[in-house]
């Protein structure tokens, strides 16, 4: 009965409607069309229009993030028992290359907007009051490991040294050859700690010795090792993966 | 015959048939480019093949996934107060009750459900609509928990931590997954209802 129904008004539309009908379809088809090519999307994000969006849309991104960050709301802290271990080796490079420093003759080059720009050495690092942290760690990459990090509050370095916290960036240099920077306000956080002791034990090489800038609020890849340099700028220094298109504020 | 030009029925108004395109081009782009996310560190014993995903590498993804947030929650924020405040949800998507929803799909999948006037969903409709709603807002409050499990780490703990909340936001992708191809597979079966979410209107049958 119904099935009469349909055919009979179906005879009813004019062949312009139908038409019409017809158009939108072969539209819609080619719509869909359009969605698998973008499914193919390599091609797409190269695009230099399209690059160009997601790169504006990423800087977008890093001011939303700045204005989210609020400098008092802490990263939850863990007991000892939630400790990841093994804890993962994570870098630009496989385990095996880690770079050696040697610790006798290392010194951290201070450069840009601080006072007193004079390098420091590890005993006098050592020397400095210290605070410990569990918090987790997580990768860009989605994984995530907790563990025990101590060293000298960021906050108070920077303030030793007279740096200008009123700047926007702290850049950073390491032994193996990695860059990257961060906000001032994330320097600032009271958990960004100048990180010298991995699980109560002096930093090993595969964890960044002889200091390494750890940052709960921010993805690992932010959490230089090895520093050998860094410095207080206005201007935006970028960083290893930032450069390659990796959001630059990347803030937990 | 005169009155043929009458028989024409408003099915769907436009605030929901601009949202609904929108919303369909910035899942596809958020599913695209989270796969190749998740493909980085595989939460299961499983990649999704790289020719199906979006961005060409991690930070690509990362960068389409990001963009597309926007689109996806402004465009939400749009349609669900336009449900909300019009009266649409209520109108369209209730009432709704167990015994109506598993009827009329079993109805659906025996092939006799009754699909009469389109302007009218019929429970198992109303029920898919409602889910994927709730897939989507928890898509984006798990997502939030991933990307800010500092900031807002009130929801993180609600989704039950940060590696739960990886889980949730898998979970709700696979069920949002599977709703967009029953719907597919639906219009598929019923290609009347294809028109009506462009132009809106529907020929009365009956």
């Amino acid at each position: 009965m119904k099935k009469r129904t349909m055919d009979a008004s179906l005879a009813e539309h004019s062949p312009k409607l139908i038409r019409s009908i017809e158009r939108r379809l072969f539209l819609k088809r080619g719509l869909s069309l359009g969605a698998l090519a973008l499914l193919s999307g390599c091609e797409l994000t190269d695009d230099e229009g399209v690059q160009k969006v997601l790169l504006a849309m990423s800087r977008w991104n890093d001011s939303a993030q700045a204005w989210l960050f609020n400098p008092n709301k802490l990263a939850p802290e863990y007991p000892e028992s939630a400790i990841t271990k093994p804890f993962p080796f994570n870098a630009y490079y496989g385990e095996d290359e880690v770079r050696l420093v040697d610790g006798a003759s290392y010194k951290l080059e201070l450069s840009g907007l601080i006072r007193d720009n004079k390098p420091w050495t590890l005993p006098e690092l050592y020397a400095l009051p210290q605070t410990s942290q569990i918090t987790r760690h997580i990768c860009v990459e989605g994984w995530s490991a907790i563990g025990k990090w101590s060293g000298v509050r960021f906050s108070d370095f920077l303030a030793r040294v007279g740096a200008d916290t009123t700047a926007k960036y702290v850049g950073f240099e390491c032994a193996d050859d990695y860059t990257t920077s961060i906000d001032m306000a994330t320097a600032l956080h009271p958990q960004t700690l100048l990180t010298l002791r991995f699980a109560d034990q002096i930093l090993p090489p595969k964890y960044g010795f002889p200091m390494k800038l750890r940052m709960p609020t921010k993805l690992g890849f932010k959490n230089p090792k090895h520093i050998t340099a860094m410095y207080v700028t206005n201007e935006y220094p970028g960083g290893y993966w930032e450069d390659q298109g990796y959001n630059w504020f990347s803030g937990s | 015959m005169e009155t043929a030009q009458a028989q024409w029925v408003k099915v769907h108004p436009l605030v929901v048939r601009v949202t609904h395109w929108i919303n369909a081009f910035a899942i596809l782009i958020m599913v695209a480019s989270g796969w190749r996310i998740y493909n980085a560190s595989p939460l299961f014993p499983f990649r999704f093949p790289n020719e199906l995903t979006l961005g060409g590498w991690l930070a690509g993804a990362l960068q389409w996934h990001f963009a597309a947030l926007w689109l996806l929650v402004l465009n939400g924020i749009v349609y669900v107060g336009y449900g909300i405040f019009s009266g649409h949800f209520r109108r369209k998507l209730f009432p709704l009750t167990p015994r109506a929803v598993l009827n009329d799909m079993l109805a659906a999948l025996r092939g006799k459900l009754a699909h009469d006037d389109l302007a009218v969903y019929n429970a198992a409709q109303r029920a898919a609509y409602l889910a994927i709603i709730l897939c989507l807002a928890v898509l984006v409050l798990s997502g939030l928990a991933i990307w800010k499990p500092v900031q807002f780490r009130e929801i993180t703990w609600l989704m039950g931590g940060y590696e739960s909340a990886r889980v949730v936001h898998f979970v709700a992708m696979a069920m949002t997954v599977l709703i967009v191809l029953v719907h597919i597979v639906m219009v598929i079966l019923v290609p009347r209802t294809f028109p009506t979410i462009i132009t809106g209107r529907a020929r009365r049958t009956s």
